[in-house]
């Protein structure tokens, strides 16, 4: 199933389908590590909700709700 | 000249460390040419050869879109380091090899730092680095840059290569059919044009062009407009491709392609994984607890008073030694040179002005310090995460909280140090709003300003009302920040996205040289400047002084008081030591002789050009309620904070006010028919809100790497302020509301 990555719940994990977002913050993601293929889980997000933290490649990244809109997700 | 190696890698990576490792104390922090981006440089020794070493700001790729990995690159092509040390964290492999393809596709030579390989062992992961290096092509070491481990085999390879002089033919990987013809038709045309191949590899400049990297698309525009654009068509037909086909863009593809490599080579037996990758390790435990919903905000709360404490109450000791060294001087200066302009330029001007800025340096020492071990840490980028929502409202950033705490935001901070801590935030808008704004937090300056007035005319409200002081300067702050980022400094918000780092505890090496850089930087960069204008300050305090009738007339008055009584008295007065006992008509003589002076020292501040502008600029201050008096100590208060009350008490013809005990300045005030509780409240909006004092205006101009800045600063903040402080006179005046 796929589900938009502000949509997860904490330590759900899935792999990224696919990533739609040019210019500026689509190649921050992709320097980030953050590219279709790549296992990611979600650790966890800040007392307000938002920004969400999540694993991948075994570091811990972190971007707000509004960044992770762009990021669709396969999950179990 | 000595062989120039270069540092590069991601953030995190321990770059900084190994930078620290190599050259000991033999290093110093500059700038790159006309940016803010700071440039360290230091020099390995050993056995006799000698190594020029750049620390490279630290990137995760090397594209053109943020200023750090600009700067890193036009570094690599127009300096051509004679070695690229990569360091790359060997916890974090995969994604650090992202940058090191990078190098490898720009046919630059290598040589990779294996670090971290303690930490990376401590969660199970085992690296052949022998493998890695014969499939990259290039040495791979493993370090740790912490303990120094690996430091000699790194830089014994490293000297290895600068010997080796062989081309290093760059790396070609597949990007997927599509793009890999159309970049060797591009590649073609561009060797045959020679368009800017003495700079950049054929293939490399087909890649950025692939990319829609903007730094090389603007220069080939300049180079060879029909090539340039025949380039961007031929690009703009493999993305519309693309498009169609793959529903991808052609930069999205090639950054798979690279991931897919590098996955392809440590798939090769390179790497070990004992455990699942995105398994939570012990630093994910603490942020279990340290970012919780409920613990979260107040271990923050606590860590920020902390910082806060830690800065401004441990930097007393010191600061007060500075103080004391400074009087100590001017005094001892005051005996020695005799009374007069050079005594009053030297005193008062120079020996005052340098001793301000200096007096800084302690303080900016502890916050640095303080920053540095929560920088290090990683805890830094906790709070952010934390805190982004809030701050993001106004434009601003996580980050943005420390600068503002630091310059005030508990009353009693102070802008200098705050404007300097904004360097920790990387993103360039939110950075600049914020250090426009934190100067109207109330730094320990205003509070004297504010002690005054709340004693004179709200004695009973004092807690109440320097609470809302402190909420009025947040809501003022942020507000202006919000105004700040949908006008001047407009423009979509820089992607928050970053890293978690792993907490770590910090090295006392590195803290304390990370403080020291940044504290000399202070004092040399500032210092100079500050010198100049406190001279021009004094002098618009000092001249064009009292005309000589008058300066006669204030002498006369005081031989008139002399010879009223015997002269027993007078010579009793002249020849007592400072702390003798005097009769009672000799004290009587003292304190009359005294309001004469005071009275000479109004009459002369009055003349003076900084008096003329007060006076000058009353018919427009009336509207706020302010007089000529209150008018020359703002303008005063340009030079310190501090100075506003004392300038206010020689306006007052109250001498020498000491801004710890302003009893008779209350009174005055209070007495004063000017004056009233609307006045007052004005003053203290106009003082939390006007123009910084110089030298953070100087700091401003220096961290936005403009003067522009520095200028705009001081006129919005005081229009600003000006605009409330009628809007409250106006409006309290004609309903009636807290006058006398």
């Amino acid at each position: 199933m796929r589900i938009n990555m502000r949509n997860m719940h904490d330590n759900q994990a899935g792999t990224i389908a696919s990533i739609k977002v040019s210019g500026e913050l689509g190649r921050r993601l992709r320097d980030m590590g953050l590219v279709p293929g790549t296992e990611i889980r979600i650790q966890g997000r800040a007392p307000l909700y938002d920004p969400v933290a999540l694993r991948i490649r075994g570091a811990t990244l972190t971007l707000r709700n509004n960044e992770a809109d762009y990021i669709e997700v396969e999950v179990e | 000249m000595a062989p120039t190696v270069a540092l590069a890698g991601n953030p995190n990576s321990g770059k900084t460390t190994l930078f620290n490792e190599l050259t000991g104390s033999r290093q110093h922090v500059g700038n790159y040419p006309g940016v803010t981006v700071e440039k360290k440089e230091g020099t390995y020794v050993r056995e006799g050869f000698r190594l020029h070493i750049v620390d490279l700001p630290g990137t995760y790729s090397l594209t053109a879109y943020s200023l750090e990995e600009v700067v890193a690159r036009d570094f690599l092509v127009n300096k051509k380091p004679e070695v690229v040390i990569n360091i790359v964290d060997a916890s974090n492999l995969e994604r650090n090899l992202y940058l090191a393809i990078q190098f490898l596709e720009m046919g630059i030579p290598i040589c990779i730092a294996l670090n971290m390989m303690d930490v990376a062992k401590k969660r199970g992961i085992k690296i052949d680095a022998k493998k890695l290096a014969s499939l990259l092509g290039v040495p791979v070491i493993p370090t740790v840059a912490r303990t120094g481990q690996g430091k000699k085999e790194l830089m014994h390879s490293a000297a290895q290569m600068m010997h080796a002089d062989h081309e290093l033919a760059p790396l070609k990987i597949s990007y997927g059919t599509d793009i890999d013809q159309a970049l060797s038709k591009m590649e073609a045309e561009i060797k045959a044009d020679n368009f800017l191949t003495d700079t950049y590899q054929a293939r490399w400049i087909a890649l950025k062009y692939m990319e829609n990297d903007e730094q090389i698309l603007s220069k080939g525009k300049k180079v060879n407009p029909e090539l340039a654009s025949r380039l961007e068509e031929a690009v703009r037909s493999v993305s519309h491709h693309l498009l169609s086909t793959l529903d991808t863009y052609p930069e999205a593809m090639i950054a798979d392609q690279r991931y897919g490599y590098i996955k392809s080579i440590l798939k090769r037996g390179v790497i070990y994984h004992k455990y699942d990758q995105n398994r939570l390790h012990s630093s994910d435990r603490i942020d279990k607890v340290v970012t919780n919903r409920f613990l979260g905000p107040l271990i923050m709360l606590a860590v920020i008073a902390g910082l806060y404490h830690f800065t401004f109450t441990y930097s007393k000791v010191p600061v007060g030694w500075l103080e004391s060294f400074f009087g100590w001087l001017g005094s001892a200066l005051s005996t020695v040179l005799p009374e007069g302009l050079l005594q009053s330029l030297i005193v008062s001007g120079i020996i005052d002005g340098v001793g301000g800025v200096l007096g800084f340096v302690p303080l900016i020492m502890f916050m640095f310090f303080g920053i540095a071990i929560l920088e290090d840490s990683g805890y830094l980028a906790r709070v952010a995460f934390m805190l982004d929502r809030v701050f993001r409202i106004f434009g601003l950033h996580g980050s943005s909280v420390m600068a503002f705490i630091v310059s005030g935001g508990i009353a009693g901070g102070c802008a200098v140090p705050g404007v300097m801590a904004t360097r920790t935030l990387k993103s360039p808008r939110e950075r600049l709003a914020t250090l426009l704004t934190v100067p109207f937090m109330n730094c320990g300056a205003k509070l004297p300003v504010f002690a005054l007035l709340i004693a004179t005319f709200f004695a009973q409200y004092e807690a109440a009302i320097m609470f809302l002081i402190t909420i009025g300067a947040w809501a003022g702050a942020l507000l202006v920040a919000k105004l700040l980022r949908i006008t001047v400094i407009k423009g979509e918000s820089t992607p928050f996205v970053m890293e978690l780092p792993p907490y770590r505890m910090p090295t006392f090496k590195g803290l304390a040289i990370h403080t020291w850089e940044r504290t000399w930087q202070y004092v040399k960069k500032a210092g100079t400047i500050i010198l100049g204008l406190s001279i021009v300050l004094w002098a618009m305090m000092t001249f064009p002084g009292l005309p000589d009738s008058k300066v006669l007339e204030f002498e006369k008055l005081r031989q008139t008081e002399i010879k009223r009584v015997p002269a027993m008295v007078a010579q009793q007065l002249e020849f007592a030591g400072e702390n003798a006992e005097l009769s009672d008509s000799a004290q009587n003589l003292k304190a009359r002789l005294q309001r004469i002076d005071a009275a000479e020292a109004e009459a002369g501040l009055k003349s003076s050009i900084a008096g003329r502008i007060g006076g000058a600029l009353e018919g427009v201050s009336r509207w706020a309620g302010f007089d000529w008096r209150t008018n020359i100590a703002l303008v005063g208060g340009f030079a310190a904070k501090e100075v506003v009350v004392s300038t206010l008490g020689t306006a007052y013809s109250l001498g020498e006010v000491d801004t710890e005990e302003t009893g008779s300045l209350s009174e005055t005030l209070a007495k004063d028919p000017n004056w009233s509780p609307l006045t007052a409240i004005g003053l203290i909006v106009f003082t939390m809100f006007y123009s910084p004092c110089f030298v953070s205006v100087i700091c401003i101009s220096r961290e936005s790497g403009s003067w522009k800045w520095g200028v705009f600063a001081m006129a919005f903040n005081t229009a600003l302020a000006f605009g409330l402080a009628v809007l409250i006179f106006q409006i309290g005046s004609a309903f009636g509301l807290l006058v006398k």
